[in-house]
């Protein structure tokens, strides 16, 4: 029998159907990945499994964990469970962690709940034989380290060797390295599979995008709207997909959009030339958050910034929008000094990543949109105005009744579209996006970058994407920038820096991005490399 | 639609009974408040005078009516005061300081610390003892110790959002820190200020009391709570009805809106509702 026997398991929360008949298995040391958009119900079946439900919700069908069946076990059992058998990895490690205990502590916590008999110095060992196995060797990281002092790929070791410190059977983990950057992601994949070998655990591996787990993954379930679409071994699971929505998420995966060729003698739209920025951080200390940046954008071009978290994009980016002061350089607007002048506002404009966040809840639609208009100094009056909403709505696949409503009323992609209709409403010559569609599900980061490129044709706007997503980059710019530290390490025609990367840098953020098309991870060798980093 | 929370009913009654009975006052009180009858001094409450009368022959319960109107008038303008300059000074030191211009606001800051610093009764007698007793200055005094906290709460609630994004497209458009304040962000604090409103109304009603309890509050011939309890606490032993309305009429005030405070908290406060379900990666 299996490690873990999922049968005909539902799950209503007040009587809405969120799991209808999920029937899956994980066997002794191997990874099963459950792959759905968000709502798809890929994170409510990992937690039935470890029975932490929402109140309201009930469950039926069976559990079996190492021959037992745990669906129908009290709370009391469960926490022996839970405490023996299942580890659990989050996908936040900035909150996973309490700050104000040590890690040692919180490792050690683990240990003693599952073995109480044990003595001081034993839990002490095995803490530190935890953290050493995760890639936190002792001499750097010591047991009494506060989680503040680690980065964010550190900290998911941290919850990584709370989850395996008791040798749990199964190892759940939902969506462990949505938070981090590309190459620590690439690693903390590896840490997982390593332990996975090495433990013989079987790993519930939770993510939304297919392209991440493909690689380590030895089974792919396929998830959506609480029911089980598609499941099969990951050997040969991408030539044989059965299913639609299988299919549909493949393409998004590794999608290539039409690009037509700009010519050089276009005008640029956007310069920066020289560009620093530093931030006092001391007394006497600064920080040079954007150091020595030039770049031009012809009309009509789209260009690629990336780079990982810290590497200084997000603050060119509000030097660019006009948004902070810099101390050195450039900036020129369709030909003018631009350091946040409101006249040359309406040639750019910019979409942020939250589409929770980017508007104001109490506002309608219509006011919205036409929020950029405050640049124009003779705005259209509020028939032409409303007509201008509407027409821009209707560019970004949204209808004209929908101008009466409220953001809370649209879903995620939906409200991306109106921060896109929001910044084309000017007509501007360069859109500015922030990591536009980081936050968006496959296929509706898919029909959003189909939207970008259609826009393009009808209004000639260039774009500057902002990204540290590696393949959303390489299908949708022209030339693509590098920026590592502050500075721009390289730069060039996008097919070209993927084939040929010439900076060390680059080739490392290639390596690490998640490719369905890679082969599988499979020689020790390449498992053991760099855990000890990051 | 929200739920309507059981404190929110219980004051919401009981500061509904309380404004109603100060606004009959103005067109109609049982007696003259200021008809002096020694005759019928210290009357037990009964049918002709429901809570009694007092040493001169006054009857409570009109003066009551006359002292809870007083009370709901000085704490209504003095919670104003301190919002209409509390919350801009707020919201312009939360904008100055995500604007580049953190100076301006440790200035008002600081400033406020020092107001705030002064125990709120004491700093209110200070005042009144200095510019003379009287409803005005009991206005003035207990509307500047508003001031700070209103201006904490509106500076607080501004600096988170003026981190978001919505508060970023509005500054790409070229919009100002003022029109941003306005348009953005004190729609999205009001119902912060308006719980807190709620909560300061009551403690402004307790300050009210003290300073007529102590003389320095509304002054006689208008009737006030304060005062009424001060007349009564020489009489205690043989009259004690002279103080339990007038003390319970604030008791219950008081209770009622915090009660209504509270629940309107749980009603509006967004930290408190459960976050909406479409988290993006979930």
């Amino acid at each position: 029998m299996s490690l873990l026997d999922i049968q005909d398991l539902s799950l209503s929360i007040h009587g809405t159907t969120i799991l209808d008949k999920v029937n899956l298995s994980v066997e002794k040391g191997q990874v099963v990945a459950i792959i759905g958009e968000s709502g798809s119900g890929k994170s409510m079946t990992s937690s039935a499994v470890i029975r932490l439900l929402p109140e309201g919700a009930a469950i039926s069908g069976a559990i079996w964990l190492k021959d037992q069946n745990i669906s129908d076990k009290t709370e009391k059992e469960m926490c022996t469970v839970r405490a023996h058998d299942i580890g659990m990895v989050f996908q936040e490690p900035m909150t996973a962690l309490n700050p104000v205990e040590t890690i040692g502590s919180q490792v050690m916590e683990a240990i003693r709940i599952s073995e109480p008999g044990l003595s001081r110095d034993e839990v002490r060992q095995r803490a530190e034989l935890a953290l050493h196995r995760v890639g936190l060797d002792n001499q750097r990281f010591p047991l009494n380290t506060y989680p503040h002092k680690l980065s964010g790929g550190q900290r998911q070791r941290v919850v990584i060797a709370i989850a395996i410190s008791q040798k749990p059977a199964l190892l759940i983990a939902d969506e462990p390295t949505t938070a981090l950057d590309v190459t620590t992601q690439a690693k903390i994949m590896t840490l997982l599979k390593k332990l996975v070998d090495q433990d013989k655990m079987g790993l519930l591996l939770i993510s939304h995008d297919l392209a991440v787990v493909a690689n380590i993954a030895d089974h792919i379930v396929i998830m959506k709207d609480g029911q089980v679409v598609e499941q099969g071994a990951r050997d040969g699971f991408f030539e044989n997909m059965k299913h639609d929505y299988t299919k549909k998420l493949f393409a998004a995966a590794h999608h290539k959009l039409q690009k037509k060729f700009i010519a050089d003698a276009a005008e640029p739209v956007l310069e920066v030339r020289g560009l620093n920025k530093d931030y006092i951080i001391g007394r006497n200390e600064k920080l040079r958050a954007v150091n020595d940046v030039s770049f031009t954008i012809k009309k009509g071009e789209n260009l690629g910034l990336v780079g990982e978290s810290g590497c200084g994009k997000s603050t060119l980016a509000r030097c660019i929008l006009g948004l902070e002061d810099f101390q050195k350089g450039e900036i020129l607007i369709a030909g003018q000094k631009f350091n946040g002048e409101r006249r040359l506002r309406r040639h750019i404009n910019v979409v942020f990543q939250d589409p929770y966040g980017s508007f104001n809840p109490r506002h309608t639609v219509g006011r919205l949109v036409a929020e950029p208009y405050y640049a124009l100094d003779n705005p259209p009056n509020s028939e032409e105005r409303k007509q201008k909403v509407i027409e821009m709505l209707e560019h970004v696949g949204l209808s004209a009744s929908d101008i009466d409503k409220y953001p809370h009323e649209f879903s995620g992609g939906q409200r991306q579209r109106i921060a896109i209709a929001r910044a084309l409403i000017t007509e501007p010559d360069i859109i500015l996006l922030d990591e536009a569609t980081s936050a968006l599900d496959v296929l509706i980061r898919d029909q959003i970058l189909e939207l970008l490129a259609r826009l393009t044709s009808v209004f000639g706007i260039s774009y500057l994407f902002v990204s540290h997503d590696l393949a959303t980059v390489k299908n949708i710019t022209d030339r693509v920038l590098v920026m590592k530290d502050g500075v721009i390490v390289e730069q060039g025609i996008t097919a070209e820096v993927y084939q040929n990367p010439s900076h060390p840098y680059t080739k490392s953020l290639l390596e690490a991005s998640p490719d369905i098309t890679k082969s599988k991870v499979k020689n020790k060798e390449q498992l053991n490399d760099n855990i000890f980093q990051h | 639609m929200r739920h309507l929370s059981l404190s929110f009913i219980i004051g919401g009654v009981l500061t509904f009974i309380f404004t109603f009975i100060a606004i009959l006052s103005f067109f109609w009180t049982p007696y003259d408040v200021e008809a002096i009858n020694i005759s019928g001094k210290f009357a037990v409450p009964g049918l002709d005078h429901i809570m009694g009368t007092d040493h001169f022959g006054r009857d409570i319960f009109s003066m009551v009516m006359v002292g809870t109107r007083n009370a709901i008038a000085v704490s209504l303008v003095a919670v104003g005061i301190g919002m209409i300059l509390g919350v801009p000074l707020g919201l312009w030191a939360a904008g100055s300081r995500m604007n580049g211009g953190s100076l301006i606001d440790e200035i008002l800051m600081r400033g406020n610390d020092l107001v705030f610093a002064f125990p709120s009764l004491l700093m209110a007698i200070m005042i009144t003892a200095v510019f003379g007793p009287g409803a005005i200055n009991a206005i003035i005094a207990i509307g500047i110790f508003n001031i700070p906290v209103f201006a904490r709460m509106s500076r607080g609630g501004a600096l988170s959002l003026w981190t978001r994004d919505y508060i970023m497209a509005a500054r790409v458009a070229g919009k100002g820190m003022m029109r941003i304040s306005y348009e953005h962000i004190l729609p999205n604090i009001l119902n912060i200020l308006i719980v807190q409103a709620t909560i300061q109304f009551s403690i402004a009603i307790i300050a009210e009391a003290s300073l007529s309890y102590v003389g320095l509050g509304t002054q006689p011939p208008n009737p006030s709570l304060g005062r009424m309890l001060n007349e009564a606490q020489t009489m205690i032993f043989f009259a004690p009805w002279l103080a339990w309305f007038p003390g319970g009429v604030i008791v219950a005030m008081v209770l009622g809106l915090n009660l209504m405070g509270d629940g309107l908290r749980d009603m509006l406060d967004p930290k408190l509702k459960k976050r909406k379900a479409g988290d993006v990666t979930a």
